[in-house]
Order: structure tokens, then sequence, then C-alpha cells
């Protein structure tokens, strides 16, 4: 029962990533008729906002302290970071250890704006354009994201940890009876995406933009005509889309060291999320994230490879998102919640 | 049957006449020179500019005439290669059995994955076709090691169980061949400054990329080929017309996912090696960029989308700082080593973010690839010798 | 059929046969081997990830190579040309020649790496290849150099196959493997954590996690350990929450992290902040074990490696008058101090060198018979010798751990232990390494 709860754990918390990396990616698709992809390169942006703001605290002061040496056997340069300097060392290194809380705050309006230029500068001329361009279009966008920061940040991960407070792990198992402790941080990982895809949703529900974003959706020419600039609104759309996957990204930082190349790890899985989940449908994108990230949880568990290996079949844990998109799509033609004649063509 | 255009019979005479003298077209810079950095006449990049275009050709007959867009194409290249090496290891090192299992293996895997995934259209298709390719590279890499020898790749050794084979006593491992004439053979031509190389491998690989060629006119301009692009065009008023698509669409699949084979086996016919990453779903992406580079649709636009994309992969990736500094020795310091740190940021380890921004550009501002670049050139010129009155004529549609 | 087609056919295989038919200007292969040097310089291959998550290692490596050619050409400092136990090596190059040298990228994939190296061959004259950081494109490009007739010297690739079953003539190894990490590692872990432990090993799901997962598994059990579960876990894993979370109730209290890159960064956060490290289990604290250490990737996991033991080839704060050597030329010129991809690929380009001198040629098999057996020291890790039966060189390994209180972000590992190369050795037909044979030095053309 501890395993299965914890892998249920496990699952709610990958399938968050998915979620929200899906979520945004359905909304742009929904809105704008664009396929995205450069949304996982959008999630990796997030996570480097972090990496930025931990690397702009660490800008330091250097003083040489003759009475060490370096590795050369040169007098060793200190390094004290200004904000020590300017705060005294302890308020100066809470603020360093909150980095990546305090990344949130920046990266929303930085997010913002990255989704705001993308559309406006790129991405609105490809509205009339076929699938196939916005897809080569974005991809390209894609790789030229990835490589700048690349070059900038280097190939191999960085350690963005979790405010100290959040290090260790809580025992969710004992509320039920149970014996399952599960970090914190992967916690609030689930409950901070749970938060915004609620408030995505309430967004486009309870608020007159969300109700002429939703009309927007379902018949883009009518709200037009009734003098509504229904482009606009899109155009903002899609910077939410765009601090959704940023936001995905900051918070998963001190899950997995971020490094360039996280978007495009991310990108076909998410894509196989909203697919599954059917196009341009936004509970069919957050449904399929959870449901997927569960299954691929119960896969990689010890017992469940053995009863496959039982039916000679080879590890599951390889293929189970793909066996299951395949399943889902010849027995739902429009995956699980998707409408007819959307991207069929 | 019906015989080809001439417009069709002269495009495939200027294809063979550039695969013909493609030693001397990629050769342009001497051997010493300072560009000869940018020379791809050598016989493992000419080879895989014909391998590519071949697996481009058969892409372009699947996507460019039904427009299924399969995001899976890279497994049916991998089994073929897988197929090929098995063929060397098993069989013998003649190329030609290699071969016709790579291309049978591929249209029967072919068959399956496109009777599957053909159920479904749009990109419940493509996102089909790459669930099953995924599949096929994480089984290949590792739980399918024993066929598939995993990460390493299928390799020739000295110990397999050949049944045509001559004792090996030169301890040197057997070398791929087609009846006695090795793949890897090479004729250097010395012209003074140039160096022209002929390879045998590379000959095969360009007559066999003139066969395909062929077979696409021919498939482009048969009714078979109506009838994809009716697909196509309009597959619902197709069906309400009593017209079963699946048999056309699925022969289409099942030809490019050969083609795919061949490319496949030829590959390995050059290289005795598979590996799995040729499997991945960023491979298959490969493919799809060349096409649409290149110009969907057309007949001659993924093979130059093919030349582009591999062009840039083994040419820019070696340009390092060294080489940088060697070419603007001649300026001041300073203003030398600004020029170098600009320019390594897109050469070398940079190479792909030059290939993103190329992407980028051509796809923004030639959405119909390179075709509708050279053809826009080809327009401009026509205006320029012919005066303005024939701009009306001058606009010509995509050679196709 | 067309009349085109046949008609097409005939002028073609005209064509073709009056290109081959002009003897007159077509100089026949009569070199002795492969890219023989001609003029007054030698052209080395090196081949590294540019692209790809290994880049950063790749680049290091160019450094390293870098430096080596300019010590070989007589520049800098001479690092450890200095110190090398062979004197051959005069700073004038290789046999007189200047040393020049092109670079490729492998995107750490088997297929691109042929294909760049292959360009090194046919394009630009190579007549040694080196370079790599995964076993995948070691084994690959050693069979290309194989059937091309060129040396080739390896980067780093720690899995058994390329001396074992993937052995080739023309290929050496300077890096450790899989088995020395294992027979280097399991007496330090004893020491530290007893005979009486339970291991659970998270493997990465190929060839080399296989083969590192073995002897890892054989050398603990060999002190008496017992291994509870081997977990594969798929290449393109990238949260390990969903392998780390059922070791906390498996009865386990080390955790084998067989990984390496980004896996082993990925695993072994999992792994940490599942709390493993504060368990206690069958009265003993809970242990993570990482077999392969890479300095570069495990900045990666920041202070998550902290006291976790490893093994690694080379470490930069080692005392010996070859490796202060390297440090100090390597440090001068870029800043930093160099990775143990660095070092290999330094040590494996003037190793090269040093054999075409002896050899007095650069002919593949001249070269191969002078590394054959060859005894050196100087290089950083002790006396080393590279064995004739299989290319692999032997050497005492490092068992290093992750600092805890370290001074800069280079001082990440510290060195536990240097394993002497006698525990480390094995015979040529160990049956982790049986099944292939280094047939004969092939010199091409």
């Amino acid at each position: 029962m501890d395993a299965i709860l914890l892998q249920i754990l496990n699952g709610l918390d990958k399938g968050s990533a998915y979620a929200l990396i899906a979520l945004g990616l359905t909304l742009i698709f929904g809105t704008l008729g664009v396929v995205n992809f450069a949304h996982g390169a959008l999630f990796m942006l997030g996570a480097f906002c972090a990496v930025s703001l931990q690397k702009l605290m660490s800008v330091s002061k250097i003083t040489i302290d003759p009475s060490q040496l370096d590795f050369l056997g040169n007098p060793l340069k200190v390094k004290t970071p200004y904000i020590v300097e300017w705060f005294g060392p302890n308020v100066g290194n809470v603020i360093i250890d909150w980095n990546v809380p305090l990344s949130i705050i920046v990266a929303i309006p930085v997010m913002l704006s990255i989704g705001y230029i993308m559309e406006r500068g790129l991405i609105k001329h490809f509205y009339k354009r076929p699938h196939a361009d916005q897809i080569l279009v974005t991809f390209g966008l894609a790789i030229v994201i990835q490589e700048l920061v690349k070059a900038n940040y280097g190939a191999n991960p960085i350690p963005t940890p979790a405010p100290d407070q959040f290090v260790g792990s809580f025992n969710v198992g004992a509320l039920i009876g149970l014996d399952a402790s599960y970090p914190y941080w992967r916690l609030i990982y689930f409950a901070f995406s749970a938060v915004i895809i609620s408030a995505v949703f309430a967004f486009l529900r309870f608020t007159t933009f969300g109700m002429v974003v939703r009309a927007g959706m379902a018949d883009r020419e009518t709200v037009g005509l009734l003098g509504i600039n229904i482009d606009r609104r899109f155009t903002i759309m899609f910077g939410i889309a765009a601090a959704v996957a940023g936001l995905a990204g900051v918070m998963y930082t001190p899950i997995n060291s971020p490094n360039y190349h996280m978007g495009m790890d991310f990108l076909v899985l998410s894509f196989v999320v909203v697919v599954v989940g059917g196009m341009g449908s936004l509970p069919g994108a957050v449904l399929a994230g959870f449901l997927l990230g569960i299954l691929e949880s119960f896969a990689s568990m010890n017992e469940v490879k053995g009863f496959f290996e039982m039916l000679y079949l080879p590890s599951i844990d390889q293929i189970i998102i793909y066996l299951v998109a395949i399943i889902v799509l010849l027995t739902r033609p429009r995956g699980l919640m998707g409408k007819a004649g959307v991207m069929e063509e | 049957m019906k015989s080809i255009s001439n417009a069709d019979t002269r495009t495939l005479y200027f294809v063979a006449i550039i695969a013909i003298l493609a030693p001397f077209i990629l050769n342009p810079f001497p051997t010493d020179s300072g560009l000869a950095q940018f020379n791809a006449g050598y016989p493992d990049l000419m080879q895989r500019f014909a391998i590519y275009g071949i697996l481009a050709i058969g892409f372009n007959i699947l996507f460019g005439l039904t427009g299924y867009l399969s995001f899976g194409h890279a497994a049916f290249l991998g089994v073929g290669s897988y197929s090929a090496v098995w063929m060397f290891k098993l069989l013998s090192m003649n190329i030609i059995p290699a071969i016709i299992l790579s291309v049978i293996v591929a249209g029967l895997f072919s068959l399956l994955i496109g009777f599957i995934s053909l159920r479904r259209s749009g990109i419940y298709f493509s996102i089909l076709t790459l669930a099953f390719a995924q599949m096929s590279f994480a089984l290949a890499y590792s739980v399918l090691t024993p066929l598939t020898n995993g990460e390493t790749g299928l390799q020739i050794t000295l110990n397999d169980p050949r049944i045509f084979a001559a004792e090996n006593v030169s301890g040197n491992l057997p070398v791929t061949s087609l009846f006695g004439m090795e793949m890897r053979d090479t004729w250097t031509l010395n012209l003074g400054a140039w160096d022209f190389q002929f390879n045998i491998g590379y000959y095969i690989c360009a007559i066999f990329l003139l066969i395909a060629f062929y077979l696409s006119i021919r498939i482009f301009r048969s009714p078979f080929g109506m009838m994809l692009r009716a697909v196509k065009t309009n597959q619902t008023r197709l069906n309400y017309t009593g017209i079963n698509t699946r048999p056309y669409t699925l022969a289409a699949f099942v030809i490019s996912g050969m083609y795919a084979g061949l490319a496949g086996g030829l590959m390995a016919s050059m290289d005795p090696l598979a590996g799995a990453e040729r499997m991945q779903w960023t491979a298959s992406g490969e493919i799809v960029l060349m096409t649409i580079l290149g110009g969907t649709g057309t007949l001659l636009g993924p093979v130059m989308g093919a030349g582009f994309i591999k062009y840039f992969e083994n040419i820019f990736s070696k340009i390092n700082d060294t080489v940088l500094h060697g070419w603007f020795a001649w300026m001041p310091d300073g203003l030398e080593n600004v020029i170098v740190w600009i320019l390594h940021l897109f050469t070398g380890k940079g190479w792909h973010l030059t290939l993103g921004i190329m992407f980028m550009l051509i796809v923004i501002f030639l959405p119909g690839g390179l075709m509708e670049g050279m053809s826009r050139i080809g327009n401009w010129w026509k205006r320029r010798k012919g005066g303005d009155e024939n701009t009306s004529e001058a606009k010509s549609t995509p050679a196709e | 059929m067309s009349k085109f087609t046949r008609r097409g056919l005939i002028k073609t295989s005209a064509t073709v046969g009056a290109g081959l038919a002009m003897p007159t200007f077509i100089t026949s292969p009569l070199a002795a081997y492969t890219n023989a040097p001609t003029g007054g310089s030698v052209t080395l291959g090196f081949n590294v990830p540019q692209s790809g998550p290994y880049a950063d290692e790749g680049a290091d490596e160019l450094r390293a190579y870098k430096l080596a050619v300019e010590h070989l050409n007589g520049g800098g400092d001479g690092g450890m040309m200095n110190t090398f136990s062979s004197k051959a090596l005069k700073g004038n190059g290789i046999l007189g020649k200047k040393v020049e040298y092109v670079t490729g990228d492998t995107q750490t994939k088997s297929d691109a790496a042929r294909a760049s190296a292959k360009s090194m061959i046919e394009k630009d004259g190579a007549v040694m290849i080196t370079g790599g950081s995964s076993s995948g494109v070691a084994i690959a490009v050693q069979g290309l150099c194989q059937e091309a007739g060129v040396i080739f010297m390896a980067g780093l690739t720690h899995s058994n196959d390329t001396t074992g079953k993937d052995k080739k003539a023309n290929g050496f190894r300077h890096f450790f493997n899989g088995y020395m990490s294992g027979a280097a590692l399991a007496p330090v872990l004893e020491a530290r954590y007893g005979k009486d432990r339970n291991a659970y090993h998270l493997t990465a799901d190929y060839t080399w996690g296989w083969t590192q997962q073995e002897s890892i598994q054989a050398a603990t059990e060999a002190k008496g350990w017992n291994t509870v579960n081997n977990v594969l876990t798929p290449l393109a894993t990238t949260d390990f929450s969903s392998y780390v979370a059922p070791v906390l109730n498996s009865g386990a209290d080390v955790l084998v992290l067989n990984h390496y890159g980004g896996n082993m960064i990925n695993s072994l956060t999992s792994a940490v902040q599942f709390g493993l490290r504060d368990k206690v289990v069958n009265n003993k604290n809970f242990e993570i074990v990482v077999p392969l250490y890479s300095r570069l990737m495990a900045r990666g996991a920041g202070e998550n490696v902290k006291g976790i033991f490893g093994s690694t080839n080379w470490h930069w704060s080692l005392s010996d008058e070859g490796t202060k050597a390297f440090v100090k030329s390597f440090g001068t010129k870029y800043g930093f101090p160099p990775s143990q991809a660095a070092h290999t690929t330094y040590v494996q380009t003037l190793l090269y060198a040093d054999a075409c001198e002896r050899a007095g040629t650069f002919n593949p098999c001249g070269v191969g018979e002078a590394l054959e057996g060859f005894k050196f020291d100087g290089m950083g890790n002790g006396p080393t010798e590279y064995r004739a039966e299989d290319h692999q060189c032997f050497k005492d390994v490092l068992v290093v751990k992750g600092k805890e209180n370290p001074t800069s972000e280079f001082d990440v590992l510290e060195v536990v232990e240097i394993t002497p190369r006698s525990q480390v050795e094995y015979a040529v037909d160990h049956p982790m390494f049986a099944g292939g044979a280094l047939g004969k030095c092939n010199p091409g053309a």
C-alpha cells in the first residue's frame, strides 16, 4: 500500500509538469490554431529564469586572501556575493537560498513578455500558414533558443536547490495510517500546479476576458464581427501560456537541475499528452497529463515490470507512454476529450 | 506504359549529370586553400547526400502527395540498416542481398505500422507514427540488444558466422562489396591544386538515387499519384464518391517505407554499422525538415533539402576557432578576435544555431522551400533577360 | 519502358566509363598506409561531443587537445612532456612534422561520430582519431578506425566492451573501465560500510549500465554484500522518483546508481530528495554509491554529492609531478583545473606522439607495436602499462568521495584512496571481457 501511495504521488508530480506544459500548448492551439513546437523551450526558459537570478545574486566582490592558495599556488580570490555584503550574512544568505521562490516573481513578467514578443514578432505571421510550417518555424525557434542558452550557460546541468526549509520529506502516509514520506518540494510542486491550473480555468470561466476568449475559440469570426478585438486577447493568452510553461519550469528546477535541452525532453511527451487528451481540449490536456504521469510511475514498479516480463513483453517502462497513446488513439479517435474535425485534415 | 514528359526527362537528366559530376561540383576549392574547408566532395558526405536524398524522396511520396505527416520514418531507416548488417554478418559481404532484405523488411514493418496508424489522420496519425518510432528506438537501444547490439550499434566482427565468405586470413574486418568491387575504393584525380575523389560506394548510391528518382517521377505522374493527391486535397469527398482511400494511402506509406529501407540498407552497405539513434524522433524530424526545407511535393526539393542539412551537419561543425583565426589572420588583432568571437557562435559547436536560424529564415521567407527560392531566382532572371512584358508568363509553378 | 531510360542508362554508363578511363591523371593509392603524411605537417583528428548533453566534457577535451598540440610543437611550458618517463618527444612536432589538427562533433551519437571521423580521414587526411565521451561512440569509431587503417585513441569510455568483446587492434584505451571501478571501490566500501550490506542497484538500461552493474555486483558480493534488487531504468528517464521511491521500503541499506551524466545527476538528486541519506535501515546509515564520477557532471548535482563514494580515472588534486605539471599548464592557459576527460585526452595525444617517435613512423602497425606492452610513468597515474593483449591501460584507480567542505567550485571531489594497479588487474580472458578478438593491425591503403 505504501508503495502504491508513493507511486500515485510520483505520478501526480510527473503529471503536474506534463499537465502544465500541455495546458499551455492546448491553450495556444485552441486560441490561435498554432502548433507551437517551441513550447518546451519556454518551459526551459522559465527554468533558466531561476538560474539567471541565481547567477545575478551570486555576483561577487572579489578580495584576495594571501593566506589561502588556489590550485595553481596563487593567492586565493575569495568571492563574497554583493547581496551578502549589503544585507549581512544572515539576511543575504537567506535571500540567496530563496532564489527559486523569488524567481517566480521575476519569471512572470519575463515570460509574459517573451510570449508577447514571440507572438507579435513571429507566430502572428503563421496563422494562415499550414500546420507543417508552424511546426517547422517554431521548431527552428526552439533550436535557436536552446543553442543560445547553451552558449551562455554551458551544456551541463546547473544545480538550483530549493530553500533549506523545504529540504527533506513529509510523511504523507501518516495522514491515512500508512508510512510513506514524500519530499516537501515535490508536494509543493503538485500543489503549485494545481493552483495554476485552477487559476487558468477560473480565469477562462469567470472573467469577462475569459468568456470572450472562449467565445473566440468557438467562433472567432462572429466574435470579431461583434467588434471585439479578439486578436489582442489571443496574444495575451499566448503570453499567459508562456508564463504557465515558464512557471512550471521555475518550480521544476529543484526537482531536477536544469539544462539547456530539458525543453526538448519534455516536448515530445507533452505533445503526446495533448493528443491523448484531445487537441484543443483544456480539461483533456490536464486529465491526460496526470493519467500518463501515474501510468508511467506504475510502469516503473518492479512488480509491474515483472508481470509484463512474465507475458514475454519487453520492459514496459520504456514504452508505456507510447503504448497508451496508441491504444487511446485507436479506441478513441480524437483522444480522451477531443472534438471532431480538429487537426484531422 | 506511358512515357514521362519532356520536362521530367530534363529534370532526370539534370539530376543524373549533377550526380555523376558531384565529385567535381562539390570540390570547387583547391585542396590546400583555406576555403577547402567548404569542400564536400569526399566519399562519406557524397554517399550521405545520395542516401538521404533517397530517404527524402521516399518521404515526399507519402507527405508530398497524400499530406500524411509521418513522424516515425526514421524507424524504417533503422530497421533497414539492421537487416542489412545482419545479412553481412550471416550471409555475405555482397551488398545486393543486404539491400534486398532491408527493403523487404522495411516494407513489412511499414505495412504493419501503416495499417494501424492510417486508421487516423492529421496530427493523430503523426503522433501514432511517432509513438511507434519512439518505441522502436527504446527497444532497439536496450531490450533488443541481442538483435541490435544496443548502445554501441550492430557491427561486423571477426567471428561472424558468414556463410559465403572466404577464410579470413588477414585478421582484418571484411569489407562490403558488390561482386568484388569494394565500396570504399576511391580513385583520386589530381588536377593541379585540386583533388577529386571518385568512390565506388558513392556511384552505387547515385545509381540507386537515380532509380529512386525515376520511380518517384513515375509515381507522381501515374493515376495512382493522382489518387494520392486527391486524398491530400479532399479525402472526405473521395470517401463520399465511394472510393476507399485506405489502400492507396497504405500503398504510399509502404512505398515510402521501402524507400527508407533502401536508404538504410545503403547506409549500412557504405558503412556496416547500424546504431539505434538512427530511429530516434529527432532523426524522423530531420527527414521532415529536409523535405519541407527543400520543397514539399516537388520532385527535386527533398533531395536538395537533404543535401542542405547534411552539408551543414558535416561542414559547419568542423569549423573551429583555429580555422577561423586562420581565415582572418590578415586582419588587425583586435578586429580579428571580435570577428572570430562572433563567428564562433555559429560554427563548430554552434552549428545547431546556424541550422536553426536557417530553418526559420527559409520557412518565414520561402514557404515553398528551396525550390521556391530557385524558381523565384529563375523568374527574376527571366524577367531581367526578357524585359518586363513577359512577367505574367514567367510566373511558373514550382518544378514538380 | 520508355526510350528514355535505356538510352539514359547507356549514356550514364558511358560517362562513368570515361570518367574511370583516364589513367594518366589518376594517382593510385601507393602509400604504405592510410593518410601517410607527405608535407611538413601531420594531421590529427579530435572527435568530441560539441553538441548534445556532453558538450561541456567535449569542450574540456578540446582544450586539452589544443594544449597537447601546443606542447608537441614546442610551445608553452611543455606540460607533462617534462615528467613523462619516455624522452622521445623533442618539442618539434612528431617525427619533425608540425602537428595540425581538425575537430569534429560526435553529437554523442555513433552515426554522427562515424560520419565526423570519416570526414577527418577521407577529407582532412588525419592519421589518428581520438576523443569521444561515451562507450557507444568509442566502440563505433574504434571499429571505423580499424577498417580505415588509422589509430584510435579512445577518450572517455568506461564500458568493459571497449577493450573487451569489441576490442580492435588499431584502438587503445587509457581510461579505466567498469571492472576496475568495481575492484577499486569494493574494498573501500567494505572498509567504510562493513561486510553486511544489502545493495539496491538502479542501472541505466543499456550496455554500459549492464556491464558496470555486473562488475560492481560481483565485486561487492565477493566482499560479502547481498544484492537485494537491480532495477533497469530507461535512458530517457529524467525524473527518477518512481524508481527511487520503492527503495525506501525494500530493506536495502545501500543504493548503487549505475548511471552517468544527466541520468546520474537526476537519479542522485531524486535519491537525496527522498531522504534516503537520512534513513537508518537495519541499524545502519543508508548510503548511496555512484561508481563512476565525472567532476564536471558532479557539479550539476550540487550539494547532493557530498560524502558519496565513487571512482574516477584521475583528479587534479593529485600530488605527483605529472599531475602538477599538467594542472599548472592547463590552469595557466584556461584559468581552471582540468577534468579527467581533459587529462585522458591530453595523455592519449602525448602517448600517440611518443609512440610515433619511438616507432619512427606514423604507420598504424608500427605505432601499435610501439604502444603494445609499453610501460611508462609521469603521466599522472603512476606506473602505467598498455597491455598488449587487449590494448587496455593498467594503472592505479582513484576512489573519491564528494567533498564535504569545498573551497571552490572546482573542488567537488576528494581522493580517498589510490587503489594500486595490482588490485584492479584482471586476466585477458576474464569472462566479463571475453568474446572478442583484437584482430591484426590494419594500415589501410
